[in-house]
């Protein structure tokens, strides 16, 4: 395990349409036995980042440096990072023992048959396996699949584990548990991940700290809690929050600091009472998930949602009055400003 | 009225029948010529060439005998004259009196077309390989028109350029061999190798090599571990069309082969008997030709079943 450091790392993909800008100038180190997860939607050049850190591709600019040694140059193998991809993670011709003993049985690597072998067993008893080795790779279930796969990267002790969404193919209560199960091995092994994701849940419940990437640049760092309390912008503040925070105009609600031109309201920001009031809203639907509700108003046409108390009682209908509880303020070009 | 259930997207019980008669017509369309030989390759040549043709007949070895051997012609005085017959074909040559003079042709014909047909195959489908895994998976300047120029090899055909070849052939001293045979059929199979191999090594997704080579392989050793036992069904696919094409070639061969490397197609049809075509020898060479290619695909046919929609619906 070591210290990763990108630095000002920027790559464009040229196609006959034009130049894609895929990473642009971004700078990230992730410490020993750090969980970093890089959030993002689709496109957003997370997965490029990851590539460039294993080597499947060559920065235009920048740097990356593995334990203080600068690898840019270096082949793949030579870097000593191991990669969990989304899907296509198993070779459908080998076994699960053969497809977790492969990058052990690498030419370059030499290791004795007899070490490969206590290897495979003590991680495939880690991931709850065992009983699969000998089965073909096709024959197991996805959750088996992904557990394998994860299970070829931990046969090594590369420097940093690299995954790019490896939990995105299997249904949500497998991923609940293989998210439970990743943060515990992570824990055990004091494993350094950078961890590819768009799913806001898997990078909160996961990572030390979140990278949100937009556009192919790290528009913040920090912690769960920072990135989620201390947005530096509403695109950050807009990644993470069941429901999605509300971005309402600033000039519908009274006493809004100077130059502010959006508020972002969660629901922990925002009060509701029955009745009219200062700021009126009428309920258009409820959703009920159960344990909370989900409630749609319209606030002079703009859409908010906010979680409702299933005791409130409320019906689509209803007029309510809005209040603000500490929000968060952007200027017009969408960055944070003081409350 | 009662109408049993039935899936609208299964063919009903009449579109099955339909179809099941339809390939049985086609079957026995196309399998009458293979029995009608395998039968004369078993007749006397009286019976051969007996009109009615016969179908029931007394089973004889006679074409075997003389496929593979040369015979002259001798006096009842000088045959009695030698010892017991050598063997069942010595017997049979001796009624009609004559004796064994030697082997024939046959055999090395058929050795030479085992050689350049299996070497043309292999050739053609390692070098197909190699190109179509690096058309597939890098950058190559100028792809596409590369691409469009090996598949516009086979847009003529290839008895179109037999003289030029020829003549090419006689100057560097290639005609009649068996390496010049290898040779150009491997050139005009390798486009064919090209073309169906890159459709199948571009459905094996990226990340199987991509992983191998962060596993601590080289890029050489991620296609001969990984993507070569995943691209199986395509190659022997391609290796049966290969093979098909260089066994039964006729034009090329008849052109520049004459005596050390033809093939077995132009030596089959001027088997000559005794006043005309010895039929039963001709139809005997024909059977046993066919031997390789059914035992090839036979051993090959899991593949191409699955191969045989050109990597269409390979998961």
């Amino acid at each position: 395990m070591a210290e990763v450091e990108i630095r000002a790392v920027s790559k464009a993909f040229k196609s006959r349409t034009g130049t894609t800008q895929a990473v642009s100038g971004l700078s990230l180190t992730i410490g020993h036995g750090e969980f970093v997860a890089l959030l993002g939607p689709t496109g957003a050049g997370k997965t490029t980042t990851l590539r460039l850190v294993a080597g499947l591709e060559a920065p235009d600019n920048g740097s990356i440096r593995i334990d203080g040694r600068d690898v840019t140059g270096e082949a793949p193998a030579d870097r000593d990072v191991a990669f969990v991809f989304q899907q296509y993670s198993l070779y459908p011709h080998l076994t699960v023992f053969e497809n977790m003993a492969f990058a052990l049985r690498a030419p370059t690597r030499r290791v004795p048959e007899a070490e490969i072998r206590a290897k495979v067993e003590q991680v495939a008893r880690l991931l709850h396996i065992e009983a699969k080795l000998n089965n073909k790779a096709t024959q197991l279930s996805g959750g088996q699949m992904q557990r394998v796969a994860i299970g070829r990267a931990l046969v090594r002790s590369p420097a940093i584990y690299l995954m790019d969404e490896p939990l995105s193919s299997l249904d949500a209560k497998l991923r609940g548990e293989m998210r439970l199960e990743l943060k515990r091995i992570q824990t055990d092994l004091g494993a350094t991940i950078l961890y590819v994701t768009h799913d806001q849940t898997e990078a909160m419940t996961m990572a030390s700290r979140i990278g949100v990437i937009e556009a192919g640049r790290l528009m913040q760092i920090g912690t769960p809690r920072e990135i989620y309390e201390n947005p530096v912008n509403a695109y950050v503040a807009a990644r993470l929050g069941q429901p999605a925070i509300n971005l309402l105009p600033a000039d519908i609600f009274a006493g809004v600091p100077h130059g502010a031109r959006t508020i972002g309201a969660r629901t922990e920001h925002l009060t509701i009472a029955r009745g009219g009031g200062a700021v009126c809203a009428t309920v258009t639907r409820i959703e009920h998930l159960g344990d909370q509700s989900y409630l749609h108003l319209d606030l002079g046409g703009q859409p908010v949602v906010t979680l409702s108390d299933p005791e409130a009682e409320l019906r689509a209908g209803d007029a309510v009055s809005l209040g603000l509880r500490n929000p968060l303020f952007f200027d017009a070009a969408g960055r944070r400003l003081a409350a | 009225m009662t109408v049993a259930a039935h899936s609208v997207v299964d063919p009903t019980p009449r579109t099955r029948r339909f179809a099941g008669a339809l390939v049985i017509v086609y079957a026995v369309i196309t399998m009458i010529p293979l029995a009608w030989i395998f039968l004369t390759s078993f007749k006397s040549p009286d019976d051969a060439i007996s009109y009615p043709p016969k179908i029931i007949f007394q089973p004889s070895l006679e074409g075997y005998c003389n496929l593979f051997t040369t015979r002259s012609r001798q006096t009842p005085d000088f045959i009695q004259t030698l010892g017991p017959p050598q063997g069942m074909c010595d017997d049979i040559a001796r009624s009609r009196n004559m004796v064994i003079a030697g082997p024939s042709n046959y055999l090395p014909r058929f050795v030479n077309s085992l050689i350049i047909a299996f070497g043309s195959t292999v050739l053609a489908v390692a070098l197909g390989t190699l190109s179509a895994y690096g058309f597939s998976r890098f950058r190559v300047p100028l792809k596409e028109d590369l691409l469009f120029f090996i598949l516009s090899t086979r847009m003529m055909p290839p008895i179109a350029v037999a003289i030029p070849i020829y003549l090419m052939y006689r100057a560097v001293g290639l005609s009649d061999t068996r390496l010049g045979m290898i040779l150009l059929y491997t050139s005009v199979n390798v486009s064919l190798a090209v073309w169906l191999l890159k459709g199948f090594i571009d459905e094996i997704p990226r990340e199987y090599e991509e992983a191998a080579m962060i596993d601590g392989y080289t890029r050489f050793q991620a296609f001969v571990r990984v993507v070569l036992p995943q691209a199986t069904t395509g190659i022997a696919a391609t290796a049966i069309f290969c093979l098909i094409f260089a066994w039964n070639e006729y034009a090329f061969a008849v052109l520049l082969t004459s005596g050390n490397a033809q093939t077995s197609p132009p030596f089959i049809p001027i088997i000559i008997g005794e006043g005309g075509q010895d039929w039963p020898a001709v139809a005997a060479g024909t059977t046993l030709f066919l031997v390789p290619i059914v035992v090839f695909t036979v051993l090959l046919r899991k593949h191409l079943l699955r191969g045989i929609t050109f990597g269409a619906v390979r998961k």
